[in-house]
């Protein structure tokens, strides 16, 4: 597909020479002069375009050749317009030959022409013109002008009030509500085209004019929408689908609310009270005076309506005319194209009729009943999950006024949707939109939210790329107190929940026994009735039904051949940027209690991790922040948890295996095991540490690694020494079974290299770090003030501190008072 | 409204470094918005031009590391579909969307849908409140077009020398960036149209 060829023709383009690029230039005037324009200058300004396209640098065309493209914009051959308009769309005007917004040929402009003027468009005020005259040109349009220009003005004037509502004038408002209102409601019912219901033999007196049809072939029986066909299509039928593609687009930027309204909406308001007097029924241009003799199911229920005011009365014709596509959609289409239009509609009808009753509240009472049955309609089809979304969001809007039952729809998107539609990514894409927009209502209204973390990560276990972006924003929300430690465990083994996720699709595929092929273990182990457990708790829906297992560390080697699957891999990747998130909103509502249980459930899973080579490095370090963090933060969660702190401080192994936390774990026992942290600290815990601390030290420190690991880390080890004096410190008498042991390391080292540590210049440090540690033991009461300094030196109060202050005001009096 | 049409790269360019993607064509609808902010009033069109190159460069990026990624992680060898075989090569496109974060490049939030058919990716880039399911349907449809069309699928380099029929073919089916919503007569009207053109 991409080929050297084009890599070189845009090799060419950009790296084209000077000289040549003004010969090619003065050929391509030359041709533009001429009569009739063939296929070589249609080539030369393909060649333009590539080459001014092909760089980020804008190349400024000569005033002649600016010239000659000019006029091909109003062109009858359409390549040459198009051409042009690209080109020129590339390039800078030559400042005084800016398009002139204010040409009286605008009933001429073309759709390319239309499109350079946009990009050209300098400033509010172009835009502001540029509209201004195409409402001219619609409002004193002939009925036998060209379709073109009518049909992308809609377009045009979408994409201005996307950047800049207020180019549209208040009359400007009220001409377009009048004709949108037209176009969508009273579009002619017959067939465009000169299609007519006679055979070969009838002749032109006798053709009836052809009613158009339903998607499933039924002639209509109300108002044309973009759901019925025909064989040709009339002007207006057009303007109905142009309409109607950009009518939730005018509603939310002109029918906001007033706290979230534009400028044009807000000089809307008083014009209501005015243009109530002036009834709009009387203008000549608003047919709703000829109103077919169609029986409108739909419309004959507010018969009413000519009376209102043009904003509303779009509003009550664009109610009408989703109500009429909820009905179309219910039809058998008989081609898939339209089927698939068919949801789309029912997503755009919903959202609109969502933005109107937001709007007007009273319309909720009417839509209620429709959306109700749509989504009786559609809530058993999974194919029709997209469409469920704005179903939801409309019963999240207005299902609190209307005193609705939302349960079945909250079912559904936390329940089912995650579960079974885990792998669709535009589902997983607007699913996730969905709760992020609504986070407070939902939290606020919807228990099921919190408890379904166990389903919504499915989406991350199974496609993390996409979707760790929108897990960013989300996870803070799900961080609750009483699921915390179930979520910390569920995060952990994300990458389980993802392999898990593979197995169960490839156990939905794939035969019961491959013949003669490679069998998975894992797959054995998802359909063995013994084993299947493991794998339910993993695809659990909701949060309450436990922590986690028991035999997790079975669940890690049955998939222990998953860790190199790409896709359990990548989710792995994104597990520890998340537990950071995690930690950082837990440590906002965990009290001590929960602090306490989140640091056991760090020790113990520190072991109990699927065995991806990086993975667990990765969780240790976030481990090791995490749990400094939380010591810092409560210091007498040391004391508390003294007894597990030890246990893991006084293994050995350990250090070669977790020497990240180990080295965190320790510093935090040497920090904080104090009676400054906590009262309850006495010299026997003190002493107990110690001499857990001291047996391990001295084990790594007299004898080689065990076979198959490699030296300690250096940390380790210093961090223990230090570790060993802060005690020491607190506790005098074990002062000199510190000094001794730094003394022999001394002594030990000076003979040469050592078994447990290879590199000299670490060696060095750590002997370093020894006689440093073991001078400072030698006064006492040195080394407690700095090893153990009172909570005023480690937490200055500045100006709030006696000793400080006074010093402090004295120098500010003396500064403000001195007046040199 | 759809914010701009790519089409780009998602296979290794020896040209360019690992993640980057090489852009074959590229449509930005509508004013530049960076007239009507603060923040850029003072940029010349030159600059403006820059800029924008530089977003939809951005979105490029973005999107062929998406594309990179959904296709390690699926793990099905890739198919290569012939000319003649349009309809088979889109199908076994590759598709998904990716959140353009608000600021990245884009002042607002935006959703840009990818369809990568082998080495090419076709991307469009929508605002959040757009009718996505709308959307991905007429991508579908002018990625099926574009192949068609300009013999995407085969050696040729039309894309780059032919860059007009795409615009023909943006400006029926996405005029100015507003999607339609066309039943199949529609549809066959306007695609009636793109065919008259691309015959000359």
């Amino acid at each position: 597909m991409y080929s050297h060829g084009s890599e070189s023709l845009i090799k060419q383009a950009r790296d084209i020479q000077e000289a040549e690029l003004k010969k090619f230039y003065r050929r391509l005037a030359k041709l533009l002069q001429g009569k009739e324009l063939g296929h070589e200058a249609m080539d030369s300004l393909q060649r333009l375009h590539l080459i001014l396209s092909a760089t980020k640098f804008t190349r400024t065309l000569p005033a002649e050749l600016q010239k000659g493209l000019l006029p091909l914009l109003s062109s009858p051959v359409e390549q040459l317009q198009l051409l042009s308009s690209a080109v020129l769309r590339e390039t800078l005007p030559l400042s005084g030959e800016e398009l002139n917004y204010t040409q009286e040929d605008v009933l001429q402009l073309n759709s390319h022409t239309a499109a350079l003027l946009l990009s050209q468009a300098g400033s509010r005020a172009d835009l502001s013109s540029l509209c201004a005259q195409l409402l001219r040109s619609l409002e004193s349009r002939q009925s036998d002008g060209p379709t073109h220009s009518l049909m992308q003005t809609l377009p045009i004037l979408n994409t201005i009030i996307t950047h800049s509502p207020e180019c549209l004038t208040e009359d400007h408002l009220t001409l377009l509500s009048k004709k949108i209102v037209d176009w969508l409601r009273y579009a002619s019912i017959t067939q465009g085209g000169g299609a007519s219901s006679g055979g070969f033999f009838t002749g032109p007196r006798s053709r009836q004019p052809v009613p158009t049809a339903e998607l499933d072939g039924t002639v209509s029986g109300d108002f044309f929408t973009v759901l019925c066909v025909g064989q040709g299509f009339t002007d207006d039928q057009w303007m109905n689908v142009y309409s109607f593609s950009m009518l939730r687009h005018w509603l939310l930027t002109y029918h906001s609310v007033p706290s979230g309204s534009t400028i044009a909406d807000a000089a809307n308001r008083p014009q209501l009270s005015f243009s109530l007097s002036h009834s709009h029924s009387f203008s000549n241009d608003d047919r709703s005076e000829v109103d077919g003799s169609v029986v409108s199911m739909v419309s004959a229920t507010s018969s009413s309506s000519r009376l209102l005011p043009p904003k509303e009365r779009l509003r009550e014709k664009a109610f009408q005319y989703c109500l009429r596509l909820i009905e179309q959609s219910d039809r058998k289409a008989l081609k898939r194209t339209d089927t698939e239009l068919q949801k789309a509609c029912l997503v755009e009808a919903v959202c609109i009729l969502d933005c109107v009753c937001v709007e007007d509240t009273s319309l909720v009472y009417r839509t209620f009943p429709c959306v109700k049955a749509l989504f009786g309609r559609l809530s058993s089809d999974l194919t029709f999950a997209r469409v469920l979304l704005p179903i939801a969001q409309f019963y999240l809007n207005h299902g609190e006024m209307a005193a609705v039952d939302c349960e079945s729809v909250w079912k559904l998107v936390f329940g089912r949707f995650p579960a079974e539609l885990f792998n669709s990514p535009f589902l997983a894409h607007e699913l996730l939109r969905f709760l992020r927009l609504n986070l407070e209502s939902l939290q606020l209204r919807v228990p099921e939210y919190t408890r379904s973390f166990p389903n919504l990560l499915k989406f991350l276990a199974w496609d993390s790329p996409a979707v760790v972006d929108d897990f960013v924003d989300l996870l803070p929300s799900l961080v609750t107190a009483e699921t915390a430690v179930e979520l910390l465990h569920t995060m952990l083994d994300l990458p389980c929940l993802s392999a898990t996720l593979l197995l169960q699709l490839r156990s939905t595929c794939s035969p019961i026994s491959e013949p003669g092929g490679r069998g998975l273990l894992s797959l054995d182990a998802f359909r063995s009735a013994s084993l299947r457990g493991l794998f339910l708790y993993l695809l659990r829906t909701e949060a309450g039904s436990g922590d986690t297992i028991d035999r997790l560390s079975t669940l890690h080697e049955l998939l222990a051949e998953a860790a190199d699957w790409p896709r359990v891999v990548q989710c792995a990747q994104t597990v520890p940027v998340l537990l950071h998130i995690f930690f950082s909103a837990v440590v906002m509502i965990a009290d001590e209690k929960l602090s306490a249980h989140l640091i056991l459930v760090m020790l113990e899973r520190s072991s109990l991790l699927l065995n991806i080579p990086t993975y667990i490095k990765e969780i240790h370090r976030v481990f090791s922040c995490h749990l400094l963090r939380l010591c810092k933060l409560r210091p007498s969660l040391v004391v508390d948890q003294s007894h597990e702190l030890l246990e893991f401080a006084g293994t050995t192994a350990n250090v070669y295996s977790k020497d990240e936390i180990y080295t965190h774990v320790v510093w935090a026992l040497g920090e904080y095991l104090s009676v400054s942290s906590d009262s309850r600290c006495s010299v026997r815990l003190i002493t107990s540490c110690f001499e857990a601390l001291e047996a391990v030290l001295f084990e790594i420190t007299s004898s080689a690694p065990p076979p198959g690991a490699a030296c300690p880390v250096p940390r380790v080890i210093t961090t223990l020494m230090s570790a060993l004096a802060k005690l020491a410190s607190r506790s005098h008498d074990l002062i000199p079974r510190v000094s001794l042991f730094l003394s022999k390391l001394r002594t030990v080292t000076r003979g040469g290299s050592v078994a447990w540590c290879t590199d000299e210049e670490d060696l060095v440090a750590i002997v370093m770090r020894g006689e440093e540690l073991w001078s400072l033991l030698k006064t006492p009461g040195v080394a407690q003030s700095v090893l153990t300094p009172p909570p005023h030196v480690t937490t200055p109060q500045w100006h709030r501190d006696t000793n400080l202050s006074m010093p402090l005001q004295l120098r500010t009096l003396t500064s403000l008072t001195h007046t040199q | 409204m759809v914010r701009c049409f790519l089409i780009h790269t998602v296979c290794p360019v020896s040209a360019l470094s690992a993640g980057e993607s090489r852009l074959l064509f590229s449509r930005v609808f509508g004013p530049d918005e960076g007239v009507l902010t603060e923040q850029h009033r003072g940029l010349g069109p030159e600059e403006r031009r820059l800029l924008r190159r530089e977003k939809t460069a951005v979105v490029a990026r973005q999107v062929r590391s998406a594309v990179s990624l959904s296709r390690e992680a699926s793990g099905r060898p890739p198919v290569e579909a012939v000319p003649g075989e349009e309809a088979l090569a889109l199908q076994e496109a590759g598709s998904g969307a990716v959140r353009l974060r608000a600021g990245d490049p884009f002042p607002e939030e935006m959703s840009a849908l990818w369809l990568a058919v082998q080495s090419l990716g076709f991307t469009l880039v929508c605002e959040p409140h757009e009718n996505l399911p709308l959307a991905e349907g007429t991508l579908r449809n002018l990625t099926r077009h574009c192949l068609e069309h300009l013999h995407m699928l085969g050696p040729g380099s039309e894309v780059l020398l032919r860059s007009d029929r795409v615009d023909a073919l943006l400006s029926r089916l996405l005029p100015h960036g507003q999607l339609l919503f066309l039943n199949h007569r529609f549809a066959q009207s306007l695609e009636k149209e793109v065919a008259a053109y691309m015959a000359k």
